[in-house]
Formats: structure tokens, C-alpha cells, sequence
């Protein structure tokens, strides 16, 4: 008799745990988004807190769409461009704070340290800002979805247009860090597949600001085309000083990464008839248009690709959250690799089995301030990549989650 | 003709940029070794005033449409009086203490300066125009100068070596030697040595501000472009002597001239460059090429 009872009472309190743990599968009931991002150095333009207001947008509109049972929360902070930073801020953050997710992560070297916490800690890491091709080749986890675009999109768009276009002969500017490393192998790949040859190439320290140097040694090369594989300020100083020096127009240069925020910072005058690759534009469609006239409110600057990205990956991840009804990192990656993305930034968008989410691209060209008929009215896009061509084809991937 | 590999053509236009970078090097140490002289304050302000006085340039051009001649006179001006209201108010009174407060003063108003510019203009910052005289360049045969850098060096230099001359062969520049050596004594003589100082670290404070309206047609104006660059200069200083007038500007252009070279053999090594020569020189010479040990 006694046994019995005590049978019941151990069954009862089974019971009762297990289902604490049902409703405990949301930690906290709460989940936690963080924001590691540059907040004060050269990507803060095309990253830092526009991204934060992304997030707030994308975490406001989750709430206002799904009425979720549990609180989503956000904390961000600046990792200065730099691993170690980065990599002690997404350990805390994950250990003592209870948050899910570290997203945006500009810098590739800032991305590839704490992807690998993320793993450890069995997290989700969501890429919008970095670009190598590593994070989902060589380096790829199953945590992490890299998410706006990568080094290979970039060289497949821009150096792949321009070579085909007769600028058939390369010479790299490129800035001495794995994320230009990666644009420059990435591109001369491109170059020589489409008849082109590289005639040499020279990395310059990053940050750099006098360029002089570097653009008479791609001067005396004679190549046709200068490829600017940097980023940020680097890439605007370099495109300004070419014109001082008379590179161009004789010159063509070719800039591999550009954002939006550079091509205003610049002005037409120096940017038109430029090449670039982005994975979103403000003025492409009536989504495009509404969603970035609610970011301009408030950021008073048009969104760049970066920006962008990052809303469309925390407004998956949260749907994701919510279809699944745990915060649970594999639970989470799964879901979210089986639902295809539809929504202003992610047009034909899907996640890989490598992390890699592939989504339509755009080749756009810079106009001339003749052609410019109001604020922001900067590109025309000149071809769409579908996303299958766009990116690196799972056939070519290093990564070992993709089964060949 | 070819030098270890490098045709001379290349090597000559280097060299000429190398100049061009060497006497941003030596206005902006020249300005830091006068403060450091007299005031015995690093100035770690300094990046952050040259930043600002290319934002006053670029602020008066489009703002206020004054030209960049005008610029090139308004914007020390402007800096320089801030910096005279900074020495008035903040760092006058840390001058009996250690060389650290001063240093960690002026760091923190740097930082502040820079977070303000910052938050107003974002990172990618802002365009200014080569003025419409200097525009275009001239074909030197192994390279093509444009005018506006044939004109940095030529301003640069020239405020440069006329500040030499005030402060080596002059009364006035006597009164401020005296002062740096035994204030005291000079004050006793009659001569306000703290009106002096003010327009000491004023005057220096401008020399940035005179460095950043040559920089902003050449760099995009941003907030960060002082402090990408004031570690060089510190450097500069250092390897100069602190405090050695003709030191900073030697040194300025030399290393400027080495610096092109790196970038032509080993352009990896171009940003470290100058610490190297900086650790040799601390090494052999530890009160600098030029100073008095």
C-alpha cells in the first residue's frame, strides 16, 4: 500500500516536472536577440545601429504579427572590428545572459571566432554583415546562417559582368585581411574563368587612408581594370585619390563591395557608371520602398543591404522560434532551413544545408547625376541573378554538413 | 632602368608621394612637439582637432559658402580658439601633476570630439572638392602630380619652416624658449608666461586644424581620419625627440619618404614601418634622432 503511494507520488511528480519542462522549452519564456556589430568604427554606416534599428523594427513587427506567448528581448553591443572582443562578448552573452542568438556580425575575423561559440554553446549565429566565403565553406557549423551575401555573389556579379564587358586584364587593390584575401582569390577565379587575366596585385594595411602609393602601382601595371577588393572607407578614399591621380578615366575601377552608403558618401559625381553587387536595393519594389521609407523615419538614411539582411534573418529566426515552440538551437536551424524565405529582402530565398542563404542577387550600375531624380536615387539594376546562380554551387563546397 | 626590380620611374613617383604623406607627418608632429616643449602635455587632441578643422572647412563651404582659401585661414582659427578655451579651462590646472592626467585629459576630449562628429556625420563621411585653381595635374614624365599635392607640400613646408623661424630666431620665440627652460625667471623679467602658454597650445592646436583643410579635399572628411593618423605622428615625435622643433619636421618627412618605399617593396609592412624605426631608434638613441637626452 505504501509502495503504491509512493509509486503514484513519483509518477505524479514525473508528471508534473515533464510538463515544466514543456513550457520551460523557451528559456525564460523569454527570447534574447543580441547585436554584436561595429558601432563606432568604418562599418558603423553600413552596420552598427542601423542594424540595431533593424532588429527593434523586425522584433516589433514579429510581435505585431504572431502575438507570441513569449517576451522577445534585445541587447547589442560594439565589437570594434575585433575577434577577441567579439568573441568574450558573445561568451557572456551566452553564458550569464541567456541570449539565443548573436546576429550581424560585420568583419569576417569577428564572425569566424564566435561562430564557433555559438557552436560550443549550441546557439544560433545569424551572418548579415561579414563576407568571406569561408563561413560556409572550410569553417561552416550548423548553427550559423550566413545571410546577405558572400565574397563569391560579390566577384560572380561585378567581376563577371565587367570582364565579359572587355575589362580583360585585372589588377587588385586589396586590403591585407581575410576578407580581402578571400574577394581577391574569389574574383580572380572569375576573371580567369571568363577570359580574363590578372596582371598582379597589391594588399594595402587595413585601415588604410592615403592610397596613392597602392593606385600608381596599379597604374603602372596597365590593367584596364583596378579591382577594389576592400570595404568601407578604404574603398571611398581609394576610388577619390584614383580620380586625383588621374588613374581614371584612362582606368576602369571596379568596385567589389560597395554599399549604398559609400556610392552617398561619395556623391555621383565620383561614382557613376561603377559596377556593383548587392543583395538589395531600396527602390526595387513597392515592399522595398515601403520598408525602407519606415527605416529612413528613423535612421534618416536609406538602408543598405546589410541592414536589410539583418531584419529579414531576425524576423526568420523569431518565426522560426514560434513554429517550433523552443528556443533550442538545432530545433530552431531546422525550422528555419525548411521554410523558404518570401519577404522584401529574401526574394527565391532559402537556407542550405552549408548555412548559406541563397536569395536573388542584383548587378546594378551607379548613374549619372543627370539620371538622378531624387534623394537616394542611385542605381539601376542592370541584371538579376536568380539565387541558384548567384552563389558558390553546393558541388564546389568545402563545408562537410553538405552530403555529396 | 630598373633598382632591386622596381622600375625608377615607379620608385620616383613613390618617392614624391612619400614627400607628400611626409609633410602631413611633419605639420602635425611640429604642432604636437611645440605643445609638448612648453606645456610638457601630450596632446592626444591633436587627431581629433585636425579631424575638426576639415569638418570647419567642409561645415563653411557648404554651410556658410566660404571657399577653402578663406577655409584655410577660418578653420585654424576656429580650432585654435577652442583649443585656447581648453587650455584656459581644463588642462591649466593639471600642469603641476604627473605628464598622465594630462595625457588621459586630452585622450577623453578626443574621444568626446570624435563621438559628437560621429553621431552628426556617421563614419563614411563627407565629400570636399578640390578647389577649382588646383584642380587638374601636371605630367612629370615618370608620374602624374596632380597640382592639389604639388600645393600640400609647398603650404605645408612653408608653415612649417616659417614656424621654425619664429620660434628659433625670433624675441618672441626666445620669451617661449626662456619659459620652457625656467618659468619662473621669465615671469620675474615681466613677461606673462601663462598668456604665453595659452597661445602656445592655441597656436599648436591650429597647426592641426591648418593640417586638416590641406587633408579634406585629398581624404573623405570623417570623423576617424585623426586618429587613423596620430599614432603615426606620436611616432613621428618620438623618433624625433619630444619636443625638438626642426627634429619633427625632419623626421616628418623622412619617414613620409620611407614609408613610400615600404610601399613599393613591402606593402604589407607599410603600417608598422615607422614603429620599427621607432623601437631601433628608442633602442640606439633613447631621447630620439633629435632631442637632448
Amino acid at each position: 500500500m505504501q509502495m503504491k503511494k509512493l509509486t503514484t507520488l513519483a509518477c505524479a511528480a514525473a508528471f508534473a516536472m515533464l510538463s515544466g519542462a514543456a513550457s520551460a522549452q523557451i528559456s525564460g519564456n523569454t527570447v534574447k536577440i543580441g547585436v554584436l556589430t561595429d558601432m563606432s568604427g568604418t562599418y558603423s554606416d553600413l552596420a552598427g545601429a542601423g542594424a540595431v534599428l533593424a532588429t527593434q523594427m523586425a522584433i516589433e513587427d514579429f510581435i505585431a504579427e504572431a502575438k507570441p506567448a513569449f517576451k522577445v528581448e534585445m541587447v547589442s553591443a560594439d565589437h570594434q572590428n575585433k575577434a577577441d572582443i567579439a568573441s568574450n562578448k558573445a561568451r557572456e552573452w551566452f553564458e550569464r545572459e541567456g541570449v539565443d542568438t548573436a546576429t550581424e556580425l560585420v568583419t569576417t575575423s569577428t564572425a569566424l571566432a564566435v561562430m564557433k561559440i555559438a557552436k560550443e554553446m549550441n546557439r544560433v549565429a545569424l551572418m548579415s554583415g561579414p563576407a568571406s566565403t569561408p563561413i560556409t565553406n572550410e569553417q561552416c557549423n550548423d548553427v550559423t546562417v550566413h545571410y546577405t551575401y558572400d565574397t563569391y555573389a560579390l566577384a560572380n556579379g561585378t567581376a563577371k559582368a565587367v570582364t565579359q564587358q572587355g575589362g580583360n586584364t585585372w589588377f587588385f587593390l586589396t586590403a591585407d585581411y581575410a576578407f580581402g584575401q578571400a574577394l581577391e582569390k574569389d574574383s580572380s577565379a572569375v576573371v580567369t574563368a571568363n577570359g580574363g587575366k590578372v596582371l598582379g596585385s597589391v594588399r594595402h594595411p587595413f585601415p588604410a587612408s592615403d592610397f596613392s602609393s597602392f593606385l600608381l602601382q596599379a597604374q603602372a601595371s596597365g590593367a584596364k581594370i583596378i579591382g577594389l577588393a576592400n570595404a568601407g572607407a578604404d574603398t571611398t578614399n581609394a576610388i577619390k585619390q584614383a580620380a586625383e591621380f588621374g588613374v581614371t578615366p584612362k582606368q576602369s575601377l571596379a568596385g567589389l563591395l560597395m554599399f549604398i552608403s559609400d556610392v552617398h558618401s561619395l556623391g555621383l559625381q565620383a561614382t557613376q557608371g561603377m559596377y556593383l553587387t548587392t543583395g538589395f536595393y531600396w527602390d526595387l519594389d513597392d515592399q522595398t520602398r515601403a520598408w525602407s521609407k519606415r527605416f529612413f523615419e528613423k535612421q534618416k538614411r536609406m538602408p543598405t543591404m546589410v541592414q536589410a539582411g539583418q531584419y529579414s534573418s531576425v524576423l526568420h529566426y523569431l518565426r522560426a522560434v514560434q513554429a517550433t515552440g523552443t528556443d533550442e538551437a538545432g530545433k530552431v536551424m531546422a525550422q528555419m532551413k525548411a521554410t523558404p524565405i518570401k519577404d522584401f529582402f529574401g526574394k527565391n530565398g532559402r537556407i542550405r544545408e552549408d548555412g548559406r542563404m541563397v536569395h536573388d542577387m542584383y548587378l546594378a550600375q551607379v548613374k549619372t547625376p543627370a539620371e538622378s531624380k531624387y534623394p537616394w536615387d542611385y542605381y539601376h539594376i542592370r541584371q538579376t541573378i536568380p539565387a541558384e546562380e548567384a552563389f558558390q554551387p553546393l558541388a564546389q563546397s568545402k563545408c562537410p554538413l553538405v552530403k555529396k | 632602368m630598373e633598382i632591386f626590380g622596381v622600375p625608377s620611374a615607379l620608385l620616383g613617383s613613390q618617392l614624391l608621394v612619400g614627400l607628400i604623406n611626409g609633410s602631413f607627418y611633419a605639420i602635425l608632429s611640429l604642432g604636437l612637439a611645440i605643445i609638448f616643449g612648453l606645456l610638457n602635455i601630450i596632446n592626444f587632441t591633436h587627431g581629433a582637432q585636425y579631424m575638426m578643422g576639415a569638418f570647419v572647412a567642409w561645415i563653411a563651404l557648404n554651410k556658410l559658402g566660404i571657399n577653402y582659401w578663406v577655409a584655410l585661414l577660418f578653420a585654424p582659427i576656429v580650432i585654435g580658439a577652442l583649443g585656447v578655451l581648453i587650455e584656459r579651462t581644463m588642462l591649466r590646472k593639471l600642469y603641476k601633476l604627473d605628464h598622465l592626467y594630462g595625457l588621459l585629459l586630452t585622450f577623453g576630449l578626443a574621444l568626446i570630439f570624435e563621438g559628437i562628429f560621429r553621431d552628426q556625420y556617421g563614419i563614411s563621411g563627407q565629400s570636399y572638392p578640390v578647389p577649382e585653381l588646383l584642380q587638374g595635374g601636371v605630367n612629370l614624365g615618370f608620374m602624374f602630380l596632380p597640382i592639389y599635392r604639388g600645393w600640400v607640400v609647398v603650404a605645408a613646408l612653408t608653415v612649417c619652416f616659417a614656424t621654425w623661424f619664429v620660434i628659433e630666431k625670433t624675441k618672441l620665440g626666445a620669451y617661449l624658449r626662456a619659459g620652457t627652460e625656467n618659468a619662473q625667471m621669465v615671469q620675474a623679467l615681466g613677461i606673462n608666461v601663462p598668456l604665453l602658454i595659452t597661445f602656445t597650445y592655441g597656436f599648436g592646436v591650429a597647426l592641426a586644424a591648418f593640417a586638416g583643410v590641406l587633408a579634406a579635399p585629398v581624404y573623405q572628411v570623417s570623423p576617424l581620419m585623426g586618429s587613423n593618423l596620430i599614432i603615426v605622428v606620436f611616432a613621428v615625435v618620438v623618433i624625433g625627440g619630444m619636443g625638438s622643433i626642426m627634429g619633427s619636421i625632419l623626421t616628418g618627412l623622412g619617414l613620409g619618404l620611407i614609408e613610400g618605399l615600404t610601399r613599393v617593396f613591402y606593402p604589407e609592412a607599410s603600417a608598422v614601418v615607422v614603429f620599427v624605426i621607432m623601437v631601433i631608434v628608442l633602442l640606439v638613441r633613447p631621447a630620439g634622432l633629435f632631442g637632448k637626452a
